[in-house]
């Protein structure tokens, strides 16, 4: 049953990723051309792949701060809101600090989409903007999406925002729009040319291994190893939405 | 029987009182929407609405509205499906009250939106496993068999089988605010929602809400037009009301004894019941005491329940301690945090594990009273092009079996 859905769901994308395997120029009026310079797309998006995540919350609480500011300038938010209020900027990805009360236990980590298999911000969308791709990357259609913010009342880890007033900056690859829902795309436009969401990457330029990025259904990548051989919690796990993002050590 | 004998007719709307009725809604309908302008031009940021309480005050008048629709419908049905010939004379009246409140709660609802230039886009692609989109089907739905209804009421031709119709209304508004209150109940992430008690809550609600702003209505607009208004039928819904607030009551607090049984949700009771500031405020001093038990005792006392004014008085505290209700089931259920790691402390830059704070601005607050002012609109057109409202609601007339107290 999974499977079908995540077919069906996936079959409105094909075609752009289609369209954008080679690089294309397309005159849309004598003089106007649209060039198309992204180029290597590894194909479409196929529930073959279980893209996801492994994030080590006991490596030190400064990398986190590195991984938010790597997504801001890779996606374009974060910077030059006008009004600069943290209750209503966007955030993608964010630092979380939990204490236990009880032990006085301390430990930091980054959240952001939880990329669910069972993503109840895609249920609760009435257009459908919500959509979760084949290999499991949610993401917001920001064509279609009429900013009811349904999907922020549902999603459980607090991971979507609106975009509140005009946006500047934007980056070529992720339109945004004033009075649509954004969140982490897991740089789908950096997976599908085959690199490392940024916020991984970043991490992993300064030698650190605190975040893991690959296929979780590849028995041979190192996410799935890592996650076969090491117990990893998933934040809300009990709601059974089967986020894509791993955690160890809280 | 009495209907067959009800006499209909437009008001007279010539007056002035009339026309300054009119041009004041109008008016506030008009700020309404430069508040619209206001909000798109700029965003949501200069509302009182963030990242984390995301739907606001209009959501408070949209919610209460289209609630209060489905109950309105209430005294139609009770006459057509339920065969209580008193309440015949009014159907129309609460088919057309119906229908004007969930335009007036839609129309906030839609204009809330980060982009309502897309309502056709809401129109045109659907999502069917979205309870939304289902409310969307409910809606529409509910017009169209509201109107139906109420043509077949109208035209002696159709009157046989307006019963029928009335059924489907009644079924059909019973499903609507089913999901109106699913789409909180089916929200599984938030402690304050995810609970299947929302759906039959929210239609005891609406029995309540729909009555007392009907009542309202009726008293007014008898005096203000001059047709006598008895006391039999005045009666019949004050009781009627008194059933339905208790009702609610029983539901609100069926809802919260679960709760507190849970040691999972004592944190979101904690804070609505105790320490929860304006919402602690709200549930106990508005919502229970002046919006249920007040009414009721105001209902149910002798001294008051037998005069007109104590009974318009109680109907006004049901919508106030409504739209209280709805303002902490609403923004109090968002203000809780999220519950990501329970059992920890919790903090970011993003306002995790803090009561999140909310102050409504003055462009939402108008908003949600031009839907106010908009449902008033219709109805009052309504009630002067068409012969909705009986010539007399009096005694003998609701009942010529009534023995007139000497």
């Amino acid at each position: 049953m999974t499977d079908k859905s995540m077919t069906k769901v996936d079959t409105s994308r094909r075609n752009i990723l289609k369209g954008g395997a080679a690089a294309a120029v397309i005159t849309l009026a004598p003089g106007v051309t649209l060039r198309t310079v992204e180029a290597a797309v590894t194909g479409p998006a196929t529930n073959a792949k279980r893209w996801g995540m492994l994030i080590d919350a006991n490596a030190p609480s400064d990398v986190w701060d590195i991984a938010v500011e790597a997504c801001k300038a890779e996606q374009g938010w974060g910077k030059d809101e006008a009004h600069a209020n943290p209750a209503t900027d966007p955030q993608w990805i964010r630092k979380v600090n939990i204490k236990d009360p009880k032990t006085g236990a301390k430990a930091s980590l980054p959240v952001m989409c939880q990329h669910c298999a069972n993503p109840p911000c895609v249920d609760v969308c009435p257009t459908g903007a919500s959509m979760k791709r084949a290999d499991g990357i949610v993401l917001v259609d920001k064509h279609i999406c009429i900013g009811c913010r349904y999907c922020m009342m549902a999603c459980p880890y607090s991971c979507r925002s609106f975009v509140h007033e005009d946006v500047h900056g934007q980056r070529p690859h992720m339109p945004r729009g004033k009075g649509t829902v954004e969140a982490c795309t897991l740089c789908v436009h950096r997976v599908d040319k085959g690199q490392q969401p940024a916020c991984v990457e970043a991490i992993s330029k300064m030698g650190s291994d605190a975040m893991i990025f690959g296929d979780l259904n590849d028995p041979k990548s190192e996410i799935a190893q890592a996650v076969s051989k090491y117990v990893t919690q998933r934040i809300r796990s009990d709601l059974g939405v089967e986020p894509g993002i791993h955690y160890r050590g809280i | 029987m009495a209907a067959d004998t009800t006499v209909y007719k437009e008001i007279d709307g010539k007056g002035g009182d009339y026309f300054s009725l009119v041009g004041w809604l109008g008016l506030m309908i008009a700020a309404g929407l430069a508040s619209v302008y206001y909000m798109e031009h700029h965003g949501h940021v200069v509302t009182g609405m963030t990242n984390a309480v995301v739907w606001g005050t209009p959501h408070v008048f949209a919610v209460f509205l289209i609630v209060a629709a489905s109950g309105a419908l209430n005294i139609a049905s009770i006459s057509s499906v339920f065969g209580k010939y008193h309440y015949k004379p009014l159907a129309r009246l609460s088919a057309v009250t119906a229908i004007a409140l969930l335009a007036g709660g839609l129309m906030v609802l839609v204009l809330d939106l980060g982009r309502p230039d897309r309502l056709i886009v809401a129109m045109t692609k659907y999502n069917f496993k979205s309870i939304f989109a289902w409310n969307i089907y409910l809606y529409t739905g509910f017009f169209v068999i509201v109107v139906a209804y109420l043509w077949m009421m109208m035209e002696r031709r159709m009157v046989p089988h307006s019963k029928k119709a009335g059924l489907l209304a009644f079924v059909w508004r019973l499903a609507l605010t089913t999901g109106t209150g699913s789409i909180f109940g089916f929200l599984v992430a938030r402690p304050g929602y995810d609970a299947a008690i929302m759906a039959p809550m929210f239609i005891a609600m609406s029995f309540s809400f729909g009555l007392a702003f009907f009542i309202i209505l009726v008293s007014v607009t008898y005096r203000a037009s001059g047709r006598p208004l008895g006391d039999l039928i005045l009666f019949k819904m004050r009781n009627l009301l008194g059933i339905f607030i208790a009702a609610a009551l029983y539901f609100t607090v069926a809802q919260h004894l679960t709760n507190l049984y849970a040691a999972e949700h004592t944190g979101i009771e904690a804070f609505i019941l105790m320490d929860g500031g304006i919402y602690t405020f709200l549930f106990w001093v508005v919502q229970i005491g002046l919006g249920s038990l007040f009414p009721l005792a105001l209902l149910f006392n002798p001294a008051t329940g037998r005069r007109c004014q104590g009974i318009i008085v109680a109907s006004l505290l049901v919508i106030i301690g409504g739209l209280a209700q709805m303002y902490v089931i609403i923004i109090g259920g968002q203000a809780f945090p999220m519950p990501m790691f329970p059992g920890m402390e919790v903090s970011s830059s993003f306002f995790d594990g803090v009561v999140h704070s909310y102050a409504p601005s003055l462009p939402e607050v108008v908003l949600g009273l031009s839907g106010v002012a908009t449902t008033l609109l219709i109805i009052a057109v309504a009630i002067k092009y068409l012969p909705l409202l009986p010539t007399s609601l009096s005694d003998a007339k609701v009942d010529p079996h009534h023995a007139p107290k000497d």
